[in-house]
């Protein structure tokens, strides 16, 4: 398959990630936060899957770069092999 | 899955926590966005109908082993498990520890090399190649309906929830649309958002869509435990909150009147652990085809037991979150104050609703649907509504913001549990049915063509189902029931199969067919404790009582595998078998073992098998 998952996934989480972590900080100190026990949910989880959505980004580049190197896979590296 | 029509008590008490904002929408719109966008993106690579059914064969198992458990990520899972948590405590953990890892592994480690080397297409296929065309048939027929109806349920239960939860109130009361018109709308979107991504991509995009609705779920879920757990004081503040038997899942089980279950062990490992289990991972279509869309035999093997690794883990997202709704507070008066920009205090009194206040911690109390009255069981007290454990949960503990992905977690794991069932009915439907009794011979254009519109139509049956079930109240139990007649005996055709190569293919159709019957008159003769006369069995006559739903369940399977075991033995003795030279590939003593020599001990299938089996004698003793 030529696209990557990780491509669209981690562009996903990073601006889930960015939206977050932006209202988080819009909000600082807001009594909304009365729920969540005084945590601000928002800022400390939207930084989390920031960085989720960023490395599945950069890994699913290099993925993809590396299977757009080379091409043709030569016969498949997993196949059961019998016999020899 | 029950959701009965909201009333208006409950209504007017979630929409007070119901405060979703502007943010909490961008976060769903994003998600449909993208949830539609990998179906486009997908779609310039749809050229053959092996690329629609079977994703060209050509993805990574871990991306495979993720779409492996979260196909099996629906309703029943989240919703469900979480209700199970808070009934019955950690011990619903079996489902996960005794019920689903063993036969992951079983059929990752000894049922995947005849699968995916058999070259089938699907399971009916295989059981075409290895037995004849009339038990392919049967199972092709009864799993087509099956799916479809599993897929409206989803969408049923999705659309009532997203009314419960009033997800998208605010958004119809501003463009001045009546707030009836959410059910129809709700039911509408997913089956457009469902539709478009599988029309476009097939099975690849469905399990793409499934691996992102994974790692959605986990996020929505995680940072709930965590405030959960903060909440109740950790998982010791929890233990000391909740009856002892709610943190141990083998205590009092050695007798089924000594445990929440009300089931004894042998039930337990018989038919939980080994019937129903591996009547399910082992043989369903719906899990059996992302391990099927891998490269390779090796990958193939090795998708469930990567599934396996986190799915040991997911008691402790979706049963834990039941725990911590019933040990938590039960909602009080509560003000809170604050200054606002201008200095003033204000002060914000929080009244909870009598279904809050008669619940149990998060856990509202049952309320009627027609009177709007609450539901006391025949001692006076009141019945708890499970199955808004969670919802609870999220509305309680998350502030706008998070709220919107919890929210967008919740219907990412309806929507995968749709997308699953549409593409194994689509991919039956166009192989097993209609290129093998309708139209023979037809080009591979033409069948990816019927393959889209199978999708379709597939759909709108969904439709018609979620539908129905709004005109009849029983109409979701009476279908789970049906099913698990159907299901249990399924295992025993699939085990002497592969593992005894006299079976026959008149003993295999017999023994299905009696296996059915079997549990169709245990249950027509047991009857639970408490229980009335009908949907919960004793319709012919009452012969034995079970100490509840779940132990007449297990047994009921346990009967069912038995009697399709027996009489598939009993017919194929007396026919002549298949010559062994057509089983080769089908057969475990006929095929040559898979060569795994040129792996080191450590990559082999059997060694992350061998770890797996470790890890969850591990969780059992902790948990014990």
């Amino acid at each position: 398959m030529n696209l990557d998952l990780r491509i669209p996934m981690g562009l996903m989480f990073t601006l889930v990630g960015l939206i977050l972590t932006v209202y988080g900080i819009v909000t600082q100190g807001s009594v909304i936060y009365a729920r969540s026990l005084g945590i601000n949910a928002n800022l400390d989880w939207g930084l989390v899957l920031l960085v989720f959505g960023g490395a599945m980004f950069i890994l699913g580049r290099r993925g993809q770069r590396r299977a757009e190197k080379e091409p043709v896979k030569l016969a498949e590296s997993g196949t059961v092999r019998r016999g020899h | 899955m029950k959701f009965g029509a909201p009333d208006r008590r409950l209504e007017s008490a979630l929409l007070t926590h119901t405060n979703l904002t502007l943010v909490d929408w961008l976060i769903m719109l994003l998600y449909f966005v993208f949830v539609l966008g990998i179906g486009f993106a997908l779609k310039r690579y749809m050229k053959t109908s092996k690329d629609f059914f079977q994703a060209g064969r050509a993805l990574p198992a871990w991306i495979c082993g993720l779409a492996f458990i979260s196909a099996n990520l629906g309703a029943q899972e989240v919703i469900g498990m979480g209700a199970s948590g808070a009934k019955y405590g950690i011990a619903t953990s079996h489902f996960y520890w005794i019920g689903a890892i063993p036969a992951m592994i079983f059929v990752g480690i000894f049922m995947m090399p005849f699968y995916y080397g058999s070259k089938a297409r699907s399971v009916p296929e295989f059981l075409r190649l290895r037995f004849d065309e009339k038990t392919r048939a049967l199972n092709a027929c009864s799993f087509a309906v099956m799916t479809v109806f599993s897929s409206g349920i989803s969408m049923y239960a999705m659309a009532r929830l997203i009314q419960t939860l009033h997800v998208f109130d605010y958004i119809f009361l501003s463009a001045g649309l009546p707030l009836g018109y959410i059910f129809h709308f709700s039911i509408i979107l997913s089956a457009i958002i469902v539709l478009g991504y599988i029309f476009l991509g097939g099975l690849t995009s469905a399990i793409y869509n499934e691996v992102l609705q994974f790692f959605l779920i986990i996020a929505g879920f995680l940072p709930l435990v965590l405030i959960g757990l903060k909440s109740v004081g950790g998982w010791s503040g929890l233990k000391a909150s909740l009856p002892q038997a709610y943190t141990h899942s083998w205590q009092g089980m050695a007798h089924a009147n000594t445990n929440p279950l009300g089931v004894e062990v042998f039930g337990l490992a018989m038919g939980l652990g080994f019937v129903l289990s591996f009547g399910y991972w082992c043989t369903d279509f719906l899990v059996i085809q992302t391990a099927m869309a891998t490269d390779t035999q090796e990958n193939a093997r090795r998708v469930p037991l990567i599934a396996a690794i986190p799915k040991m883990f997911f008691p402790f997202l979706v049963i834990l979150p039941g725990l911590l709704a019933i040990g938590a507070a039960t909602p009080k008066i509560t003000s809170v104050e604050h200054k606002d920009a201008s200095g003033a205090i204000i002060r914000e009194t929080t009244v909870p609703t009598e279904a809050e206040a008669k619940g149990q911690g998060l856990v509202p109390a049952k309320t009627d649907p027609l009177s709007g009255k609450i539901v006391l069981d025949a001692s006076g007290k009141p019945l708890l509504d499970y199955d808004l454990a969670i919802p609870s949960m999220l509305l309680h503990y998350f502030p706008t913001g998070i709220l919107g992905l919890g929210l967008t977690a919740l219907l990412a794991s309806f929507m995968s549990g749709m997308a699953g069932n549409v593409t194994a009915f689509n991919t039956v439907w166009t192989y097993d049915l209609y290129q093998s009794y309708i139209h023979k011979g037809g080009t591979d254009k033409h069948y990816l063509a019927m393959g889209r519109w199978a999708t379709v139509g597939g759909i709108l049956l969904s439709m018609a189902t979620a539908y129905a079930a709004t005109g009849f109240n029983n109409i979701m139990d009476t279908l789970q029931l049906v099913f698990s007649f159907v299901n249990a005996p399924l295992f025993a055709t699939f085990l002497l199969g592969m593992f005894w190569k006299r079976a026959t293919g008149n003993g295999a159709f017999i023994g299905l067919v009696s296996g059915t019957v079997a549990a169709v008159m245990h249950h027509g003769m047991t009857l639970p404790v408490e229980a009335h006369i009908g949907l919960h069995g004793g319709w012919i006559t009452i012969l034995h009582h079970y100490p509840s739903d779940m132990a007449q369940n297990f047994w009921t399977a346990i009967w069912a595998f038995s009697t399709n075991f027996v009489v598939t033995i009993v017919v194929s003795l007396f026919g002549t078998p298949k010559p062994e030279s057509e089983l080769v590939g089908l057969v475990h003593s006929l095929t040559p073992k898979p060569e795994l020599g040129h792996l080191p001990w450590w990559r082999r299938p059997e060694a992350l098998a061998v770890v797996l089996l470790v890890m969850v004698v591990g969780l059992n003793i902790i948990f014990r």
